[in-house]
């Protein structure tokens, strides 16, 4: 075989070869179908008598990253709510070593037990061209509502893989709207495609054992049924830690979960 | 009879239209890169008007709908000008068929917006990009006085043929560009990009090297092999820059300016990487004759009593 051609036999193997490609980036889920998984006929309600809780803290070993300033002088009228250019949120420390912003859930088989409906929306603000407050969690029959106290036009834009994806706009003035997302996710991130650097995280689950840790840092989950559960903690930079927790009739474990800085 | 002289104006036209376009894929890449691919949600509308605010992520993203829009107008008026006084059929219908690329280009953007960005779309209409700006360069090419007045002046002995090579680093640059809009679109990873580069480098050196060597008399091949060179290095160094923007970028709240300016870079070398070797595949057809086509030629002329079946 000439040489010539063989060549070329090579080049074409390399690149069928490059095709076949190493490895999706992102694993992308087929369409999700719509509506939440259906309810379990004979589940019933947590038993008062034997329910426990499970408590602790999200703790940041070492020193948390230099958080950068956001730019948003392409867009004066976001630039013109800060007299300083205000800083990344996506790791903030609490009080006494401890980490916001952190989602603490339970996994487990929750499928015989029933929880009452949560009608009460959770907020989410568009402010100062950032989303307030930057993570927050919900069930999955719980509205996710969201407002534009801006005078600026945002649009939000979930990145879902397992529930419907949408992008909607709120001019400035618009009423706030809501939005349910029908199967568990953690975490669906919320972006602004007209201003890059706003970002959110919507936790989302089918049973009301989670938490998202605030300024002490501390997680506090009641009413959970005796049984051993995998406690996820999940955070958008540090990613997720777990532990095992058993608990036993009207128990109360405390724990604490560990992120060590620089360990993303 | 001499040929008629080219219609030097609809060449004018036809070279304004590529120019255009590739200001149009600077436009397009700017887009994916501000991460502003949905920063309008509606279309054909923008926020329900055609003139929308220019403001943040609308202003690359409606911004790269005008560009569109004039580009497709040129579009529309360089087809009914060739169709008007081109003389030759084929060059009539490929401007035809650049004015129904771009109808479908404008199509598959608008299917981006409406299923928020799927990466195969996505990757479809940056392939499709290329394949409209191709399509452009080359009816500029066609409607040159160079191409109406050249004549083969070099034969081809070597294997493989120059026709065959060119052709296949055509393809193969093509399916790196895809690679690479997969990469950007989320929907492959930067390995398969990484191999592509490779072959691309192989067959590129491999061309230059069999311009170089078999052409040396004639100085347009011998300049493009050079520019061959000059071309994939520099892809290959803005490749390597645009990654390394990219990891200093990740920690950043937001699309920093040396990321997006070294990936716009090196997306629309890419087309240039590209369209180059069409035109030079398409000189190379206009210029060399493949050994076989060149010893019947010289039989015929030499010969020209002689009868087609000599008897025995």
């Amino acid at each position: 075989m000439k040489s010539g051609n063989t060549l070329l036999l090579v080049a074409g193997a390399l690149l069928v070869l490059g095709l076949l490609g190493c490895g999706r980036r992102e694993e992308i889920s087929e369409a999700p179908s719509e509506g939440p998984p259906p309810a379990n006929p004979a589940a019933k309600p947590v038993d008062p008598a034997t329910a426990g809780a499970i408590s602790g803290f999200v703790k940041l070993e070492g020193t948390p990253p230099r958080m950068r300033s956001i730019n948003m002088a392409a867009v004066p009228s976001c630039a013109k709510i800060h007299s300083t250019p205000p800083m990344t949120e996506d790791v903030v420390p609490g009080d006494n070593g401890t980490l916001q912003n952190v989602v603490v859930y339970l996994q487990g088989d929750f499928s015989q037990y029933s929880f009452p409906a949560v009608t009460t929306p959770v907020t989410i603000d568009q402010k100062g061209c950032l989303y307030v407050p930057r993570v927050v969690a919900l069930t999955t029959g719980t509205p996710l509502r969201i407002h534009n106290s801006d005078s600026a036009t945002h649009n939000t834009h979930p990145l879902t893989r397992n529930n419907s994806e949408w992008n909607e706009t709120q001019a400035v003035g618009s009423p706030p709207m809501e939005r349910l997302f029908a199967r568990p996710e953690v975490a669906i991130t919320l972006k602004c495609n007209l201003h890059p650097w706003m970002t959110a995280h919507v936790a989302v689950f089918s049973h009301p054992y989670f938490q998202v840790t605030g300024q002490h840092g501390s997680f506090d989950l009641k009413h959970v049924p005796p049984g051993t559960y995998t406690v996820t903690a999940w955070h958008e930079r540090y990613g997720t830690r777990e532990q095992t927790v058993t608990l036993g009739p009207k128990g109360e474990e405390k724990i604490s979960i560990t992120y060590k800085a620089g360990s993303e | 009879m001499s040929a008629p002289l080219p219609n030097r104006n609809v060449h004018r036209f036809a070279v304004f239209t590529a120019a255009c376009t590739f200001l149009l894929l600077i436009a397009g890449a700017l887009v994916t890169s501000n991460d502003a691919g949905l920063a309008v949600p509606d279309w054909p509308l923008s926020y329900g008007s055609l003139t929308p605010p220019m403001v943040g992520g609308i202003f690359y993203e409606h911004g790269h709908r005008m560009v569109a829009t004039f580009v497709g107008l040129l579009s529309i008026g360089l087809a009914i000008w060739l169709w008007r006084v081109e003389r030759r059929p084929w060059l009539r219908w490929l401007g035809l068929s650049a004015l129904g690329v771009v109808i479908g280009q404008g199509i598959l953007g608008g299917m981006t917006v409406l299923f928020f960005l799927p990466p195969a779309v996505s990757s479809a209409h940056a392939a499709l990009a290329q394949i409209f700006f191709c399509t452009v360069v080359s009816i500029a090419l066609f409607t040159s006085s160079w191409w109406e007045r050249t004549r083969p002046s070099a034969t081809d002995f070597g294997s493989p043929r120059i026709h065959s090579l060119a052709a296949a680093v055509v393809a193969a640059t093509f399916v790196q560009l895809i690679l690479g809009a997969a990469f950007r679109h989320k929907g492959f990873g930067i390995i398969p990009h990484l191999a592509g580069a490779a072959v691309v480098t192989v067959l590129v050196f491999a061309l230059a090297r069999a311009l170089r060597r078999r052409f040396a008399g004639v100085p347009i091949l011998q300049s493009a092999s050079r520019m061959l060179h000059v071309l994939i290095g520099t892809q290959l160094l803005l490749g390597g820059a645009a990654w390394w923007s990219r990891v200093y970028a990740a920690p950043f709240p937001q699309p920093i300016p040396v990321m997006v300016s070294l990936t716009v870079i090196h997306t629309v070398m890419g087309a240039l990487v590209l369209a180059s070797t069409v035109l030079l595949t398409l000189a190379c057809h206009r210029i060399v004759l493949r050994s076989g086509a060149h010893e019947q030629a010289v039989e015929r002329s030499s010969q020209p009593s002689r009868p087609r079946h000599a008897s025995l």
